[in-house]
């Protein structure tokens, strides 16, 4: 094949044989040379032979030019005694099959140009293949969808070795159909087992190329009656599954169980968590099922239970789970760290939830007061001003722990018989005990935190404090606030006249450090 | 046809009861429920319109109309009450709410009014009584009518009682009498009467008519005594006498005496003050201030609660007058110099001190009055005692003027090298062109003169300047601190100058040292977001907070600039990770700025503590076993968890003793291993000299409860000896 050297000159000597190939069967040996030119070297001719296959693919398979049925091996159609025209479609399929091939290679290709291209064109021979089917039905009006051809597509999308997330998300918009949606869920079914069986040790990248993949699948709430269509369909029937969202959440429900059976690794986990009660839990065929893996999260510890308590919260509250020792795991979870977690407001929000109710016990009441109380003399400001709030709020619900701020006769300091090491909330002993640690926060640096300490210097009022907006505080906010926050006309100065840097001789500063 | 009707009437049902049946769409489907009437005759044009009937709806509705009107109306049946809603405009839709709130507000502003003011003495409504006015009738002047005679008012004339009063009898007793004068015919009772009016009438006039001539004659009299009276002046001198005594002729020595007497004298002024006087008042003025630091660090400002008076008097008005305290200053000469200082510091401190200005310190709280007596004492000692302890502190002079007596000296060559005026500078360039290249006295000569130049009394825009030149020093210091190696001395000088500046322009430098500090928290803050923790601030940011600290109030409860400088610090502390000594050097500065922070208002500060115990464990060689959980910025286990452990115990015995210095924060480079672990060591000391007293070796790691319990009890710091192994 003569041609001008560079793309422009690639383009121009592939239009020309695609030309010929559509004009004649005669000339359908050119595409042996289309297909050569897929596997160039430059991005911008393979670019351009990626779209030459799709204008011709796409043309032959409207045209029907394609082989329909069981394909039989290229070699017996060609030795046998068939018609040409037969020949001829046998012969073009097996040039398709070999084009999609090297397309779903392609998904590999380092250009990011190259593998967003041969998406676009694999889905286009979704939706071709999916209109002009080539296989034949084996009834009437049976469902038919070019699986092989589309699973091929996912199994390069969930490539174990390059990060695909920009090709993930470009191939979400597909998502929004509901057809491709139920097959994507049934074929990265099918891809994770296999993936994960097959290799020893699965790559992180595979993980999370999944975890995209499959996160990126959102259910629609309710069965909706305008379905959208990917492969257009004359009529639906209301035998098909794809129809249905019942079936939809059985394929959603197969999809993530097999890959949480999985040993994830520990940030991927976190991720799941994340959003497991918010886009998964509600379109489960039966959420019930997720509980193994909450309660296995939960009991993992640290960040990991902090995130797991969101999705056991749903399950308790709507799908009845019982769930034995959960007061002491949620006290269990109390530890220093958790002021300075990212998922704090998520995490306190959730404890506010479950410690709202009424009928609970005031010994477990009182030991979360006395944990929380006890945890604050590690916590920043910004922390404490929503925790304070929290800690009243419970006294508030339960007078029967108001002893512990009122203690006339109470014991030394020295001889708090609260019990911080202790893991049950029920023997901790603090109900004996005394909020001392809410007095010494009255003496903190910040004034809005010794002030909301100071709450309980005065009966508590009646309508508890909403904690919702001090939860997302950060201490930006507060240095804001404080700075906003304009008291006086004139600003106090110090009247003692500076001596220099370091300051005077007594200053802690002087005493340590030297200028020099 | 007579099949087919019922089922079209039917099959019309549900359309035609729209308007009936209120718009109900279902039909009735149940035929039972339908009452068909039949026509006998159907009749061509005539619409059957009461084919079908529901009976059962229509009763429902006939019994509902019932309950509606009939009932109502039994169970009113012999109640008379009535209840009326008089509210304004409460059923006229026309009226918008808030119009109608407007007017009953309105109607009954009127009504009150209307009530109150009957007992209002004061309002301008005339009182009456009788018509007459009571302030008339007061005043006890009554008006004497010319028509009512003078000498009688209040007698009747014995003709006019008898006439009234007497009945017939005096009457009768006087016609005999008159019937002896004349023979007339007995006249009637009317008739007497008309004569009594008239007679009375012209007893009136006559006396009027005798009254007026009289009048006549005192005036005739008084002009005949005039015409007199000039004859009589030739004759009696000694009434010209007395005459003239009223006006004295001017004499030159009185005239002297007065004008000597009436002339202003001079104003006693203040005597010159010796030196202990000066010295007392200046304890004085100290003590205050720090008696306003204390409230304001007690935050009572906050707490807003109207200060009781001590005493309220039983005649006290409560009107909340009280006569001002005289605060106008004399002027007055120190040393030739006009002491301007004492009005600027007083405007200072004005808007602080405002409140308790001529009150007694000791007075002020009533809840602890115990308390600042003692405390007060103890304030005032510890300050003379620093006065002994810096015999060199010189007096406070007029700002402009101001030095520190160290460096003095050599500081008289570059005074005498440099140009005398200064510009201000418009710009940070200008202000660092000015000042590059400059030795350190040169620089503070400068920024001195620069000052001294442009004071705010000596030209109208000068103080916008100076303002200025506060922000652009601010950035001049945040330069050195970043320089490599930091220019500290320099910094430690001009700190003095900004403290100067901040006195004169408080709003200002508040506002500087704010946008410093909140663009140090925004970098920290976009760090947090993107990777949830940040690295340590250069040595700028440290010193600035270090700056605050001395410029303003660290104490106050709650303070616009102190306040965002604690949370920035708190940050500091809780945010950026240990990677390195020089973090370790950062931190450990700001461990201590923060303490001196709070060391008078002896704050808890949670941050610190964490801090300081993560220090620790980062230099204790074996983790084990100490069953204390770290807290944030540092972790348990990861390259940076054995920072400070010293590896060769040779090098521990080599180390000395010394001060930490401040540029190692900005930098420590090529290090051998034994200087590493000598800065080890100092690190570890300094963590433990900051310390407080009992977090000693044994209980350091793990009782966080000790610490609190020291925290808010007794609160010392102490320097432990022992090193830490």
């Amino acid at each position: 094949m003569e041609r001008d050297p560079g793309p422009e000159g690639a383009r121009r000597a592939l239009g020309r044989l695609l030309e010929a190939v559509l004009a004649s069967r005669g000339q359908a040996n050119a595409v042996f040379d289309i297909l050569a030119v897929l596997q160039s070297e430059d991005h911008e001719e393979t670019q351009e032979a990626v779209r030459a296959c799709s204008r011709l693919f796409g043309a032959l398979l409207e045209r029907g030019e394609l082989f329909v049925g069981r394909l039989p091996s290229e070699g017996s159609v060609m030795a046998g005694s068939q018609g040409a025209t037969r020949k001829y479609k046998v012969w073009m399929r097996h040039r398709y099959h070999s084009c999609c091939n090297r397309l779903q290679e392609l998904l590999a290709h380092p250009s990011f140009g190259v593998k967003e291209l041969a998406l676009s064109t694999l889905m286009k021979f979704v939706q071709l293949e999916g209109a002009h089917p080539l296989e034949k039905p084996k009834w009437d009006g049976y469902y038919l969808f070019p699986r092989q051809l589309f699973k091929a597509v996912v199994e390069g999308l969930l490539s174990p070795e390059d990060d695909c997330s920009l090709l993930l998300s470009r191939f979400q918009e597909y998502l929004e159909h509901d057809d491709i949606r139920y097959h994507t869920m049934q074929a990265a079914t099918a891809v994770v087992g296999r993936v994960a069986d097959g290799y020893p040790e699965v790559p992180l990248t595979f993980w999370n190329n999944a975890f995209t993949l499959l996160s990126a699948v959102s259910l629609p709430r309710q069965e909706c009656s305008s379905s959208s269509f990917y492969v257009k369909h004359v009529e639906l029937s209301r035998t098909w599954k794809v129809v249905h969202l019942k079936e939809h959440r059985k394929a959603f429900q197969l999809m993530w169980l097999g890959f949480l059976r999985h040993k994830l690794p520990l940030s991927l986990y976190k991720k799941v968590l994340v959003v497991m009660h918010d886009s998964i839990l509600p379109h489960l065929a039966q959420p019930s099922l997720m509980i193994d893996f909450l309660t296995r999260a939960y009991d993992v510890g640290g960040a990991i239970s902090l995130l797991a308590l969101n999705g056991l919260f749903v399950l308790i509250h709507q799908h009845n789970l019982e769930y034995p020792d959960f007061y002491r795991k949620l006290y269990g979870l109390l530890d220093p760290s958790v002021f300075h977690v990212k998922y704090r407001a998520r995490f306190f929000h959730l404890a506010d939830l479950f410690l709202s109710s009424s009928h609970l016990p005031a010994y477990l009441v009182a030991a979360f007061a006395k944990r929380l109380s006890r945890l604050a003399l590690t916590a920043p400001p910004e922390a404490l001003l929503m925790v304070l709030p929290f800690i009243c709020n419970l006294l508030r619900r339960h007078p029967a722990c108001r002893v512990l701020v009122h203690r006339p006769l109470g014991p030394e300091l020295d001889a708090d018989p609260y019990d911080p090491e202790e893991e049950d909330p029920a023997k901790s002993r603090a109900l004996e005990s005394s909020l001392w640690e809410l007095q010494a926060l009255q003496r903190h640096y910040h004034p809005e935190v010794s002030q909301a300490a100071s709450v309980i210097n005065q009966a508590l009022s009646m309508p508890e404090v909403s904690i919702a907006p001090l939860l997302d505080l950060t201490a930006f906010e507060v240095f804001e606030r404080d700075l906003k926050k304009k008291g006086q006309e004139s600003v106090p100065l110090e009247f003692i006249p500076t001596q220099g840097l370091l300051g005077r001789q007594d200053d802690l500063c002087a005493q340590h450090f030297t200028l020099s | 046809m007579g099949k087919a009707r019922p089922a079209a009437a039917r099959r019309k049902g549900p359309g035609a009861p729209a308007g009936a049946q209120g718009g109900r769409a279902r039909p009735s489907p149940n035929p039972f429920e339908v009452k068909v009437n039949r026509q006998k005759f159907p009749v061509l044009g005539r619409k059957a319109r009461h084919a079908v009937g529901q009976p059962g709806v229509s009763r429902a509705r006939a019994v509902q109309k019932r309950t509606q009107t009939l009932l109502k109306e039994y169970k009113e049946r012999d109640k008379s009450n009535v209840f009326t809603d008089k509210r304004f405009g409460e059923y006229s839709s026309n009226m918008s709410s808030e119009e109608k709130m407007m007017k009953r507000f309105a109607l009954e502003q009127q009504r009150q009014h209307e009530k109150k003011s009957i007992y209002n003495l004061n309002e301008d409504e005339e009182l009456t009584h009788y018509g007459q006015s009571l302030a008339d009738v007061e005043k006890h002047n009554d008006i004497v009518d010319s028509d009512s005679d003078t000498e009688e008012r209040g007698t009747l004339s014995a003709e006019l009682t008898a006439a009234h009063f007497g009945g017939g009898g005096g009457l009768l007793r006087k016609t005999p009498l008159q019937q002896g004068g004349e023979e007339e015919k007995p006249r009637s009772r009317k008739e007497l009467i008309e004569e009594l009016i008239a007679k009375s009438k012209q007893e009136k006039r006559a006396r009027q008519a005798q009254r007026e001539g009289a009048l006549e004659l005192t005036e005739k009299l008084d002009q005949d005594w005039k015409e007199i009276q000039t004859l009589l002046t030739h004759r009696t001198p000694q009434s010209e006498n007395r005459d003239k005594k009223e006006h004295p002729k001017p004499d030159v020595y009185d005239m002297m005496v007065r004008e000597l007497g009436l002339e202003r004298k001079a104003q006693p002024s203040n005597r010159m003050k010796t030196e202990e006087e000066l010295a007392k008042e200046e304890q004085d003025r100290l003590q205050k201030l720090e008696a306003a630091r204390l409230r304001r660090m007690r935050g009572e400002d906050e707490a807003g609660d109207a200060r009781k008076p001590k005493h309220l008097s039983a005649d006290d008005l409560n009107d909340g007058f009280v006569l001002d305290k005289d605060n106008r200053h004399l002027l007055s000469y120190t040393d030739g110099k006009m002491s301007i200082k004492e009005e600027q510091s007083r405007e200072a401190s004005d808007g602080e001190s405002k409140e308790e200005q001529g009150e007694d310190p000791s007075e002020e709280d009533p809840e602890d009055s115990s308390d600042p007596e003692g405390h007060l004492d103890l304030e005032s000692d510890a300050e003379s005692e620093e006065d002994c302890g810096w015999p060199d502190r010189e007096p406070r002079q007029a700002p402009g003027k101001r030095m520190t007596s160290n460096g003095h000296k050599a500081r008289e060559p570059a005074r005498t090298e440099l140009p005398y005026t200064f510009a201000a500078p418009e710009s940070y360039e200008e202000l660092k062109s000015l000042l590059s290249g400059k030795t350190m006295e040169e620089q503070l000569v400068v920024v001195e003169r620069i000052q001294t130049c442009n004071h705010p009394s000596l030209a109208v825009g000068n103080k916008a300047k100076l303002e200025k030149l506060f922000g652009f020093l601010l950035e001049y210091i945040g330069d050195l601190a970043t320089d490599d190696p930091p220019d500290l001395r320099v910094i430690d000088k001009l700190v003095v100058q900004l403290y100067n500046l901040c006195q004169m322009f408080p709003e200002s430098a508040s506002n500087s040292i704010t946008s410093v500090l909140r663009d140090a928290m925004h970098e920290m803050e976009g760090a947090v977001e993107a990777r949830g923790r940040a690295a340590f601030p250069g040595l700028d940011v440290l010193v600035y907070l270090k700056i605050t600290g001395t410029l303003f109030p660290a104490s106050d409860f709650r303070h616009p600039v102190v306040t965002p400088a604690l949370v920035c610090m708190s940050q500091l502390l809780t945010k950026c990770p240990v990677l390195s000594l020089q973090d370790v050097v950062k931190g450990l500065f700001v461990c201590c700025v923060f303490l001196d922070y709070v060391s008078l208002s002896r704050r808890f500060i949670p941050e610190l503590i964490n801090f300081l115990l993560g220090i620790l464990y980062v230099a204790t060689p074996n983790k084990h076993g100490h069953g204390y959980t770290l807290v944030h910025p540092f972790r348990t286990s990861g390259k940076n968890s054995e920072l400070l452990v010293v590896s060769d115990q040779e090098d521990t015995a080599t180390w000395q003793r010394r001060g930490l210095s401040l540029a190692w924060a900005s930098g420590l480079k090529g290090q051998t291993k034994t200087e590493a672990n000598h800065t080890s060591d100092h690190l570890c000391s300094g963590t433990q000299g900051i310390c407080p007293t009992r977090c000693h070796a044994g209980r350091g790691l793990q009782p966080l409860l000790g610490f609190s319990e020291l925290w808010v009890g007794d609160f010392s710091f102490c320097q432990e000896d022992g090193h830490w192994q």
